[in-house]
């Protein structure tokens, strides 16, 4: 019985549930099971939004997720979610959804005012116009135009994760194929691993709405049988709401998972969806078909159909679509919504069919009482709102019939869903009998079956998906040829009105006018209409308009060929791409063992390179100028500690561990003695300076290099390419130790008295330990390496303890350092430091165009005969032009204070801020000289020591001076303490 | 996303791997007698052909180890995997 | 009929079916011969066909095209252009393409919808803000217009950023005249004028071989026979060695797939284009409302079009840092085109050792903004034999010399 829209159907309803829910501001009910569409319909809800471009009003068009029209925000808030389908939201209590883009409702919207203006407006419009006086006028309305629903308006409290799966044989899609197949397969071997995948909650796909026993079951059981046995498989996983949407190289399938989307946000927990990446031996792809809609004038009126979606809301959903309907079809398969839907209670006006003579189905229609009539096609649909007639012409001739409905349901075929198919790199092949595009080739190990492989015929349908899943070949029964489809002539006025795409308003009569302007190509059809580039990706449409081309050129539709499948099939949540890869989890940041006792020190942290470490330690009230000047002062006159564990080290052993370090690096390597350290540059192939760093030599084959802190990893894995590829028969073994040893540098003059204070068994004399040299042995009782190296050009220890030691050990020197006011620093004080006595730091003095020459390492280089990597670059031209780049030092001329980082350098009679002759590429106020100093690179910088030269940024000028960058104790008497 | 079977560690996906750009690349010497020309071709020409490529990876998430493999650049299909060192079944076809 | 659009040709034509419009550009059989053939219909090949006939009274020009126009890059990238250059050579060039864009619709008579609504490089360290300094220091003295402001200022005028972000915004270069177009607007408008000046354009044309005679190229071999010139000029990014191998040049290039990713359309929420080198993420919002996002390359060779899942995870990651808001949206479409990538991200337009080949290539992942001049340059080239001033730097001698342009270095930015 019909009561409002309501039938007594309904298989996947749960009437014992009733839910309540606002749609547009209106409260409506429905049951468990419901759509948020179904339950649209069966309140009798005809418009549900409105077109893109001339807010036509538009109603449900389909039932799953190539829907074009039921475009709607689903909640409000942190969790709401602009431009979901209808069709794909489950409904929960409580839901609360509203159309997009339509103001101030769908019922009545304004910007309907476009729709009268259409003709002035056809695709690609705004190409031809829009440019005088400029584009800048007219885009802000064109913007607040565009774009269909609304951002969230605050960050998204949800959390997605990632899953990975290996299986044997992934099944997409639970219809009668999907299902035969993934029983199939799980029977060919015991422990074959199969997965059953269905994007929809239930499944069963075309099952849900079918009308026609199964093996002699009904539709119903023949799934619930299926379902039961394959859940006792142990060696099956079946999973529901996960959509299959990419199909990448090797086997990768990827999922789409949604778990609490279908509850009511109040009760959701957990992660929100999954994202799963599943690496398969084989493929079977039953993912069903499209129906294809018939192009008309009018056919975007609410009440317009697809025959597939009005059978699937009355039989599995127990709504009608309307109560007065017309069929219009070219092919059997459309009968069974007519008759399903008559026996729901709606009366069928007449059955449309495009064929002269539609055989056993025509007879059945007769025998239901049913109007036919052949050899004809819809004409055009009438209503404003809502469709209240239809206009029938003979596909012969020119006799015409108008037929008074609500309800217009049509049917031109179906497209097999190629989409992940052809994602695989599997090719197409047109169908002349169904006129659409079936799976041809494949390249990867997939196979489809069912619909999808263009087998419609349910019987055929689940034989072939067994044979397919045990690896047999089945031969599908030829397809049943789908009858004729009415054309359009160019420049039929009708054209104009019979929509292909709906969501972005494309009509036959666009694809005719690209096809007039030289747009002939389904590529340059889909860019210049936008035909197939709304949300449904042209599940729709994209054959339409490809069969619509082929009319007008007269070209084959192979010829036509069709646009590249990509993923996501659907779309998919952009957070559920990122997974676990935010907020702190993105790259995360490593802590240095002294982060904790660092921070009860008030250490300002910041990221340098992926670690976190401190820039500065402030006491409360200081500023960062006060505490980084307290630090250096402390250092410079007493003696201060800083983890420098973050320090790249990397061990490299074997016979030819020196000869290979001697190609790695531009200075010498195999003379260093046994204990003694060096300062090394390296190089890139290109000539680049890339790092830099002490090294110290353990034994005659041991070495222990130094490298800055981003470049750790990097440079093992360099050494690593070298040795294994272009020097394999050097004996060398490579291992990046950096985490393996904590690092903490005392420096001052106070270092030696501090680190003997924690207890070593290392003789700390000077000329025992001089510096530059490298010991073993146990500091605080735990193992240790020590070196003398220092970047602050004090006197500095390095002392490395295994990782876990590395806390106590900063506990102990701070201990031991308290009668010496040891002072933390931080790695701003540092760089003060290292720019008091011009040391080089790489990445900021240097860039990726910075040879050694340019910092001095000419000499160095011409005493070393070796060759080593990068050497020949730096001999080529433009390593011998005379006007480079060099580091050098910068006074203040001005009085101010410190220069700008970034700051370029001009001449000094330059008055306006044009061209280049370098920038500044360090700064600092040193404390310890009490004056601005800075390094920069300038042309030709070391034969113009004393020059004045001007500095720009930004609209500042500045005067300096180029000085030698060895500000402070250039002798080095510092070192000794 | 590829699938790299690496010869000591067995199937794993791309993303624990480093692609290295094209295998038997010989870097020129002695210094003293390399053109400009010769080092420009060691430092920037490549075949980067449409086609069939003999390119190195580096499993850098696992046993750190190079190899070669020849994979077709258009359809991403590993051919052939072979350690480095070797020069794998057949000549280069560019 | 109607070949001068304006909004009056949008009316008469509205108000008599839309009969009167032309085709957009003539579909040509190739002739016997040119005085010049352009190999590539992409916004490059067009361009330069185009300024071959206006700034060189050269219209006898052939482009061939292997596919459809437009089809390659031109019609697959983030429709970025700006001109947020460091080094000179690179400003120069980038700055005379951005000026030619911002006159470009009036000058093609096609509306490509340049929008100049500025570009955004965020930096997230003390290091990057002085590398943001030098950068917009570099801009300013090389005439280009470039802004440093301070976090707050970039929160202000970026409404959405992370506001408990893991990388802190501490500085943003905004370059104001940058923006997005509508690239298939870009490559199309040029067809028709080209097409207009007497340009033939020949589509479903592949280059099998070269004539080549006494060192010189004599013209192509193509499945649609031989077309004959003493000039020929090569734009084909993502195919740049396979041709250049048939006329026996070797290039210095590898191919690379490039990615870009649309969400749904939505209402305006994003005005600008924003950069995070942290994640090397950017988007912008299209004005049909759609995220455009692109990050970085695929590493390893590819023709294939696709691109891997790992940069879309990566993308999104990006996405998320960046506007934790738009986790929400759902990505629509993703593609990939092939690029060609130099070593130090400058590009070439030069002439070879094949006399009357000129190659332009190298444009790695920033060809859509030097259509333009790269299309005025490698003109001017193949008229007069001689490198335009502005791409004299962009030579292939210079690979062996070593007077690269690395802008990557400088910038830290992929391009």
């Amino acid at each position: 019985m019909v009561s409002g829209w309501r039938t007594t159907g309904g298989v996947t309803l749960d009437r014992t549930t009733p839910l309540s829910f606002t749609w547009a501001g209106r409260r409506l009910s429905g049951f468990a099971g419901d759509t948020l569409a179904s339950a649209l319909l069966a309140n009798g809800v005809s418009i549900v939004g409105r077109s893109f471009k001339y807010h036509r009003p538009r109603g449900l068009f389909a039932a799953g997720l190539e829907e074009a029209n039921a475009i709607v925000q689903l909640e409000q808030g942190g969790v709401s979610i602009p431009n979901l389908k209808a069709t794909q939201i489950e409904l929960y209590d409580g839901l609360i959804a509203g159309p997009v883009n339509a103001w101030p409702s769908a019922d009545f919207d304004v910007m309907a005012v476009n729709a009268l203006i259409k003709r002035f407006i056809p695709a690609a419009f705004y190409y031809k116009t829009f440019f005088w006086p400029s584009w800048r006028l007219f885009e802000p309305s064109i913007r607040k135009a565009a774009g269909l629903g609304i951002a969230p308006p605050r960050a998204d409290p949800d959390v997605y994760e990632h899953s990975y799966a290996h299986v044997d044989v992934l099944v997409i899609g639970s219809g009668a194929a999907g299902l035969a197949a993934a029983e199939a397969a799980a029977a060919v071997r015991g422990n074959a691993r199969v997965m059953l995948v269905e994007a929809d909650a239930e499944f069963g796909g075309g099952l849900l709405s079918a009308d026609e026993p199964v093996e002699g079951a009904s539709p119903l059981a023949w799934r619930d049988a299926a379902v039961g046995r394959l859940r006792r498989m142990s060696n099956v996983l079946l999973l529901n709401r996960a959509m299959a949407f990419g199909f990448y190289d090797h086997g990768l399938i990827t999922l789409s998972e949604r778990l609490t989307d279908h509850l009511p946000p109040g009760q959701r927990t957990g992660p929100r969806q999954r994202m799963w990446k599943v690496r398969c031996t084989r493929v079977i792809l039953a993912t069903g078909a499209f129906e294809r809609p018939v192009p008309f004038a009018g056919n975007d009126l609410p009440g317009v159909m697809l025959a597939s979606a009005a059978q699937t809301y009355a039989v599995r959903f127990g709504a009608l679509p309307g109560k007065r309907v017309v069929l219009c079809t070219n092919n059997d398969s459309a009968y069974g919504a007519a008759f399903a839907l008559q026996d729901a209670g709606c009366a069928i006006e007449a059955i449309v069919d495009t064929r002269d003579d539609p055989g056993a189905w025509g007879a059945a229609a007769h025998a239901r009482s049913i109007d036919m009539i052949k050899g004809a096609a819809p004409l055009r649909a009438l209503g404003h709102r809502r469709v209240k007639g239809l206009g029938v012409i003979a596909l012969a001739g020119r006799a015409r019939t108008r037929i008074a409905c609500d309800t217009v349901l049509t049917s031109d075929g179906w497209n097999p869903a190629v989409h992940l198919h052809s994602q695989s790199g599997g090719l197409l092949a047109y169908d002349e009998a169904l006129k659409s595009f079936l799976p041809g080739a494949s390249v990867q190990a997939a196979v489809s079956v069912g619909a999808a492989a263009g087998v419609l015929d349910l019987d055929a349908a689940i034989i072939g998906a067994r044979a397919a899943a045990r690896g047999e070949m089945a031969s599908a029964p030829a397809a049943i040829p789908v009858g004729p489809t009415r054309r359009f002539a160019d420049k039929d006025n009708a054209a104009a009105k019979a929509w292909v795409d709906f969501q972005n308003d494309v009509t036959v009569g666009d694809v005719q006018l690209a096809a007039r302007e030289n747009f002939r190509s389904v590529e340059h059809l889909k860019r210049y209409t936008t035909l197939g580039m709304a949300s449904d990706q042209g599940k729709t449409s994209n054959i339409a308009g490809i069969h619509a081309l082929s009319d007008l050129l007269g070209k084959p539709v192979p010829e036509i060929g069709t646009t590249k499948f990509r993923p996501p099939f659907d779309p998919v949540t952009i957070g559920a791409f990122a997974g676990r890869s935010v907020g702190a989890d993105l790259m995360p940041l490593a802590h240095t063992p002294s982060h904790v006792a660092q921070m009860a020190l008030g250490a300002k942290m910041e990221p340098y390179g992926g670690w976190l470490r401190s820039a500065y330690l402030p006491r409360p009230g200081e500023s960062e100028d006060q505490a980084i000047a307290r630090e250096v002062n402390a250092v410079r006159s007493g003696v201060g500690l800083f983890d420098a564990s973050t320090l790249g080290k990397i061990e490299v052993k074997g016979p030819d561990a020196a000869e290979f370090l001697q190609r790695m690096y531009v200075n010498g390597v195999r003379n260093l003695k046994v204990g003694k350290c060096r300062y090394g540059l390296m190089l890139n192939e290109h000539g680049i300076v890339y790092d830099d760093g002490v090294f110290a030599r353990l034994a005659d084959d041991h070495f222990l290099v130094g490298t800055t802190s981003g470049h750790a990893n990097p440079i093992s894995e360099s050494f690593l390419e070298w040795l294994q590829c272009e020097w394999p028969h050097l004996r060398v073994l490579v291992e990046n130790v950096t985490t393996g040893w904590a690092v903490m540098n005392v420096a001052g003059r106070h270092a030696r008295r501090v680190l003997a204070g924690v207890g070593t068994d290392i003789d700390l004399a000077p000329d025992a330990f001089p510096h530059m040299t490298f010991r073993t042995g146990t500091v605080g009782g735990v193992s240790a390496r020590v070196q003398r190296v220092s970047f602050t050009g004090e006197l500095s220890y390095e002392v490395a303890v295994p990782w876990g030691y590395g806390a106590d050990l900063w506990d102990g020197l701070m201990n031991s350092g308290r009668p010496y006011g040891i002072t933390a620093f931080g790695v701003e004080s540092l760089m003060v430091m290292r720019v008091e006595k011009g040391f080089l730091h790489v990445g900021s003095d240097t860039d990726g165009t910075t040879y050694p020459q340019d910092l001095g390492f000419g000499p160095a280089i011409a005493k070393k005969p070796d060759d080593f990597v990068g050497r020949r670059s730096i001999t080529r031209a433009e390593g011998l032009r005379e006007n480079r780049r060099e580091l050098v030092g910068l006074e203040v001329a001005d009085g101010g204070g410190p220069l700008e980082v970034g700051a370029h350098v001009l001449p000094a009679d330059a008055k306006e801020p044009k061209g280049t002759q370098g920038w500044v590429t360090s700064s600092a106020y040193s404390p310890t000289l009490n004056r601005p100093l800075a390094m920069a690179l300038v042309e030709r910088g070391t034969k113009r020591l004393k020059e004045r030269v001007r500095l720009w940024s930004l609209g500042t000028w500045r005067e300096a001076r180029i000085a030698d960058q060895r500000f402070f104790d250039p002798a080095g008497k510092q070192i000794n303490g | 996303m590829l699938l790299i079977e690496c010869p000591y560690c067995g199937p794993r996906p791309e993303i624990e791997f480093r692609c290295g750009g094209e295998s038997h690349i010989e870097r020129p010497g002695p210094q003293g007698e390399v053109t400009d020309e010769a080092w420009s071709d060691y430092l920037f020409y490549r075949g980067n052909p449409k086609g069939e490529h003999r390119e190195r990876w580096f499993h850098a998430a696992g046993c750190r180890q190079w190899f070669n493999l020849k994979r077709d650049t258009v359809t991403h299909r590993i051919v052939e995997i072979y350690p480095m060192g070797e020069t794998g079944s057949a000549e280069p076809t560019w | 009929m109607t070949s001068r659009y304006s909004a009056m040709s949008l009316i008469r034509e509205g108000l008599s079916g839309q009969r009167g419009w032309t085709p957009a550009w003539r579909d040509a059989e190739p002739k016997r011969r040119y005085d010049a053939i352009v190999i590539g219909g992409g916004g490059h090949g067009l361009a330069t066909a185009y300024y071959l006939a206006r700034n060189h009274g050269i219209a006898n020009v052939a482009v061939i095209e292997r596919g459809w126009l437009g089809g390659g890059n031109t019609g697959r990238n983030t429709t970025i252009i700006r001109s947020n250059y460091f080094f000179p050579e690179t400003a120069a060039f980038f700055e005379f393409s951005l000026k030619l864009y911002e006159g470009l619709s009036r000058d093609l008579n096609y509306n490509i919808m340049f929008s100049q609504r500025g570009m955004w490089t965020l930096a997230h360290d003390r290091h990057g803000v002085e590398i943001l300094r030098r950068s917009a220091n570099a801009m300013r003295l090389n005439g280009i217009d470039a802004e440093l402001h301070g976090g707050d200022a970039v929160r202000a005028q970026i409404p959405g950023l992370n506001s408990s972000p893991r990388f802190p915004v501490l500085a943003g270069m905004n370059q104001p005249r940058a923006g997005s177009a509508r690239h298939d607007a870009v490559a199309w408008g040029y067809a028709r004028a080209a097409s207009a000046l007497g340009v033939d354009i020949i589509q479903n044309c592949e280059v099998t071989g070269f004539l080549i005679e006494g060192n010189h190229v004599r013209g192509v071999e193509t499945n649609r026979g031989t077309i004959r010139s003493e000039r020929v000029g090569m734009a084909v990014a993502g195919h740049s060695t396979e041709v250049a191998r048939k006329a026996g040049i070797r290039l210095p290039i590898s191919s690379y797939a490039l990615q870009a990713f649309v969400s749904e359309p939505v209402k305006p929420c994003l005005d600008t284009v924003v950069l995070s080198p942290a994640t090397g993420t950017y988007l912008s919002q299209s004005d049909k409302g759609e995220l455009v996002i692109g990050a970085g390359l695929d590493l390893y060779l590819s023709y294939a079009q696709r691109g891997s899942l790992p940069w879309m995870e990566r993308a999104a990651a990006g996405v998320v840092e960046m506007f934790p808001a738009f986790s929400r949206l759902r990505f629509l479409r993703q593609w990939a085109g092939i690029v060609d990538v130099v070593h130090d991200s400058t590009p070439i337009i030069d002439r070879t050792s094949l006399g009357g080949f000129y190659v332009s290539s190298g444009w790695g992942t920033g060809g859509f903004k030097a259509i333009p001049a790269g299309g005025w340059c490698l003109a001017h080239a193949m008229a007069t034999g001689r490198p335009h001033d502005l791409a004299t730097a962009f030579s292939l001698d210079r690979f062996r010399t070593g007077a690269l342009i690395d802008e990557a270095s400088a910038s830290g930015i992929a391009h």
